[in-house]
């Protein structure tokens, strides 16, 4: 009976329908699903942390407006995700306490630390520019409340890479100084970055999977050789050099080469051990702890209103 | 866990002539917070010019075990399509 279900289910995917919550899904798709996309929520969240910390130091009123836009966008792509999570049967509060607790992953990216204003730029260029690569493919994803969520995500994080950019493009025709630290923050966040697609198809267990039941269209090698090809090509544009003295144009494949990635840093960082891990936790759980009020005072409120509706009714 | 606030689901008109659509869902202790959520969740760049938002725990949905029965007898009814009907070439503007 399970087995067949499962065939059927296969066959579903095969023929590129989409999968909604109340359908019949294995319970490992289901698990799959809810791991990916809270993760997915958590890193949206905690990502508004390292901008944040430059709103109140923005250079100018047109840099402080575009960043706070794209920081309340970043709030917005986390209810989206934690949304699309609950419609498999987890909720809220449960995804809340696991990202509180340190069980759950969000992005290592989001560990580093944003040093000078050059870093905002950096992020919205490299950041979010690995981010939508990583995001496309996924509005074609099988589970449709995930997939109508990211089609949602990527219609807005095109403008937070062109901020980035611009922000950055502005910093390459400035003083000396200001080359200087756009360049530092390119050096600071590109590896960072090229590791935001994950450990290599080799060591990625969980690929095949994903790639079976098309939650996953592109393996994570693939997504990193488009990333660093972009990125060369517009690195030109902002005069800027990349930190990896391998990368080279490969005439046979058609694709930069370039040099081997720090797989060590990136565990750490996941493990907990990134600059600011602690930071960002210690930052998360505050808000949520100091927040507990108003949750409570808001449905207190709503119980009265709806006492004296009641009452109201009856007289 | 029971701190969670209730669960609302949010539909727009993106504009006057279109029916509302279903957009997603958000959190809010009442109708009025809900409303001002769906207000800066949904439409922060002019997506919609009217919202309705109902509680989930209001919405009965079809089972979709039961789709086939529920769905499928559309197929073998081709008498309610129009080219079920045989009707002669010169025959005009109908
Ligand atoms: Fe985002
Ligand atoms: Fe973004």
């Amino acid at each position: 009976m399970e087995k067949n279900l499962e065939e059927i289910f296969q066959s579903r995917i095969d023929r590129e329908e989409k999968i909604e919550p109340k359908d019949w899904m294995p319970d490992d798709y289901r698990k799959t699903l809810i791991r990916q996309i809270s993760q997915h929520a958590h890193s949206e969240i905690v990502g508004m942390l390292p901008e944040g910390n430059w709103i109140t130091r923005a250079p100018t009123l047109k840099r402080k407006v575009g960043l706070m836009a794209k920081v309340q966008d970043e709030a917005g792509h986390g209810l989206y995700l934690y949304s699309a999570a609950e419609t498999l049967g987890v909720d809220r509060d449960t995804l809340f306490e696991q990202l509180h607790s340190g069980k759950a992953k969000y992005s290592s990216i989001f560990n580093y630390p944003t040093v000078t204003w050059a870093d905002i730029g950096a992020i919205g260029w490299l950041v979010d520019g690995a981010a939508i690569m990583n995001q496309v493919p996924l509005c074609r994803c099988s589970y449709g409340p995930y997939a109508r969520a990211m089609v949602r995500v990527c219609k807005e994080e095109s403008f937070h890479q062109r901020q980035g950019f611009e922000i950055l493009l502005s910093l390459s025709q400035g003083s000396e100084e200001q080359k200087r630290m756009l360049q530092s923050a390119v050096d600071r966040w590109w590896w960072p970055s090229v590791m935001m697609f994950g450990p290599s198809d080799d060591d990625s267990p969980n690929s095949a999977k994903s790639m079976k039941w098309k939650i996953k269209r592109f393996s994570n090698d693939d997504l990193r050789q488009k990333f660093v090809d972009v990125c060369y090509e517009q690195a030109k544009v902002l005069n800027v050099t990349l930190p990896d003295p391998d990368i080279k144009w490969n005439e046979e494949r058609g694709h930069y080469d370039f040099g081997l990635i720090d797989w060590e840093e990136f565990w750490q960082v996941i493990k907990g051990n990134g600059p600011c891990n602690k930071e960002r936790l210690a930052a998360r759980n505050k808000a949520w702890d100091e927040g507990a009020w108003v949750r409570e005072a808001a449905m207190a409120h709503a119980a009265k209103r709806k006492e004296r509706s009641n009452k109201k009714k009856v007289a | 866990m029971e701190n969670n606030w209730p669960l609302w689901e949010i539909f727009i008109r993106s504009k006057n002539g279109l029916s509302h659509k279903h957009v997603g869902s958000l959190h809010a202790s009442d109708e009025e917070m809900a409303m001002q959520n769906a207000r800066d969740v949904y439409t922060r760049r002019s997506e919609g010019v009217s919202i309705w938002l109902v509680e989930s725990k209001h919405i009965t949905a079809s089972n979709p075990d039961n789709g086939d029965s529920m769905f499928d007898p559309a197929n073998d009814k081709v008498y309610r399509h129009p080219t079920f009907y045989d009707l002669p070439e010169e025959l005009k503007h109908i």
